[in-house]
């Protein structure tokens, strides 16, 4: 595992940053974004979060309409399977993102557009470094303009 | 399917088999209604209907025409066949296989009671590609269709087409391995006609095996001009027996969060999450491509959510009331290779 820099920094460079929307859930990840913060381990700007009272709050709705409304990318992130807060909120959860996603490519969404993990409370190292994976891949993938309006 | 026959005369086999039952049914008041198919206004269609006494019997048909989901019509929205004194009514439904997966799928969501319905199977053949054929035709308005042999005939005022059944069978059914209403080991006598048992469904999922090695560009551009036409009628939805929600999330308004506009982001909205709705629950009857006005093939997406579940489920809808649907259960183990890891 390695601490995550600081190059993704806007004010550095010029270069073309993505905008992530997340959707954490209040128990277990928003708090371990929470303790990377205060850790101060270092990671991305790029993200915005959405706290939700759990993983299983997600409707495919809230993931389709960032990606319609321009997000570059989208991030879930819930609490580890066996630990949701609501004791099953993240195994129902977890069905359902297995088949957005795969419905998503199917549709023709470019896989790395949206992004499931499960980070901890405890968890501000793993949270940190997995957005910042998150934020690699969109990155790559470049601007979302698929939903842009022609006129 | 026995080749050999002749689809004519299997159609009218099967057509003069169900009479024959729906007849006996009526006449020892096993049944109080029986719902089927009868001779549509135009030339490509069919039509439900709901038959109450024997003379009517002579008025349900089958053929290759005959697309329409019956289950449709025993699910919550529309009304209940209820009579004030009786109670419940006892329904009849022919059913092809896919009519009959439906009612066992709708039953393992509660939705139906299997003990007021009598599934009348029979072995289907498939159903035409109304769509396909109209395209063919273009402009010039079709008179007359009628079967002989394996060959679909389409007359009109001064054209006269034939078109090979085989190729211009619906899709979905193309696919098809459940062509006979599954039998219900736990009530045996749900069933009268021609039912079978299943057990270990192969399918290889080939048809769609071209399509998913595309890129995400390819697709998108063949997805879309798809769904680019799609007016929004929602016609997909009425003709579709899992689509029975009181309130679908398109009509949700108060607050309005689902775009109404015929806009390809609001259009792609619907289909997807039109998708979502029915992972693990259609039952690949086809009726939502063939009542679309503007010609849309939803049967690819279908296929693919037929797949999904299968593969990550092992399910397949509408063969057992008692399993539970996969979207409203779940496993610790399940899989989970799409969340993302530290290297
Ligand atoms: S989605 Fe289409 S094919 Fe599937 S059950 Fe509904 S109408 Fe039939
Ligand atoms: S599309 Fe979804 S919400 Fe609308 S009726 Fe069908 S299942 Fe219900
Ligand atoms: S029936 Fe066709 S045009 Fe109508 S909403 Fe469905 S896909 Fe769109
Ligand atoms: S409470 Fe965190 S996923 Fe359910």
């Amino acid at each position: 595992m390695t601490e995550p820099s600081v190059e993704t920094k806007q004010s550095k460079n010029k270069e073309w940053e993505p905008k992530i929307i997340a959707f954490l859930c209040n128990w277990c990840s928003y708090a371990g974004a929470d303790l990377a913060g205060v850790s101060r381990i270092q990671d991305p700007p790029n993200i915005r979060i959405v706290r939700v009272p759990c993983s299983g709050r997600i409707n495919a709705y809230f993931i389709i309409k960032s990606l319609t409304d321009g997000w570059d990318g989208v991030l879930v992130s819930g609490c580890h399977p066996g630990d949701c807060h609501y004791i099953s909120g993240n195994l129902v959860a977890r069905r359902r993102f297995a088949i957005l996603k795969e419905l998503l490519e199917f549709f023709g969404i470019e896989p790395g557009r949206v992004n499931f993990m499960w980070a901890s409370a405890a968890e501000g190292m793993r949270f940190a470094v997995l957005v910042r994976k998150a934020t690699e891949i969109v990155k790559k993938l470049g601007q979302n303009k698929k939903f842009e309006k022609k006129w | 399917m026995v080749k050999s026959m002749g689809l004519e005369t299997e159609n009218k086999e099967i057509e003069n088999n169900l009479r024959e039952i729906a007849r006996g049914l009526l006449k020892e008041k096993k049944v109080d209604v029986i719902i089927g198919y009868m001779e549509g206004t135009l030339p490509l269609l069919s039509q439900p209907i709901i038959i109450d006494s024997e003379e009517d019997v002579e008025k349900l048909i089958w053929n290759n025409l005959c697309y329409v989901n019956l289950a449709k019509y025993l699910v919550p929205r529309v009304p209940k066949f209820v009579n004030p004194e009786k109670g419940n009514l006892t329904v009849g439904v022919i059913s092809k296989g896919c009519v009959g997966r439906g009612l066992i799928h709708l039953a393992s969501e509660n939705k139906i009671n299997l003990d007021e319905i009598k599934i009348i199977g029979i072995p289907c053949n498939g159903v035409v590609n109304r769509q396909r054929i109209e395209m063919e035709i273009g402009e010039k308005e079709i008179l007359e269709v009628s079967v002989f042999g394996d060959n679909i005939i389409v007359k009109g005022k001064d054209f006269e087409r034939e078109f090979p059944y085989d190729e211009y069978m619906n899709d979905l059914c193309k696919t098809c391995k459940i062509r006979k209403p599954p039998l219900v080991s736990k009530s045996l006598d749900l069933c009268v006609g021609e039912c079978e048992e299943y057990s270990n469904i192969v399918d290889d999922f080939s048809d769609i095996s071209e399509f998913e090695a595309l890129t995400p560009e390819e697709k998108w551009n063949q997805i879309t001009e798809e769904l680019s036409v799609c007016t929004r009628c929602y016609a997909c939805r009425e003709a579709c027996p899992m689509c029975y929600c009181n309130l679908c999330f398109v009509d949700q308004n108060k607050p309005v969060w689902f775009g109404k506009t015929t806009d390809l982001p609001d259009v792609f909205v619907y289909h997807l999450i039109r998708a979502m709705h029915m992972a693990g629950r259609c039952v690949a009857c086809g009726a939502c491509s063939l009542v679309c006005p503007m010609g849309i093939d939803l049967n690819k997406i279908n296929r693919k959510l037929e797949k999904i579940v299968k593969e990550r489920f092992d399910f397949t809808s509408g063969l057992d009331p008692d399993v539970l649907p996969p979207m409203v259960d779940f496993k610790l183990e399940d899989a989970q290779e799409f969340a993302l890891e530290e290297d």
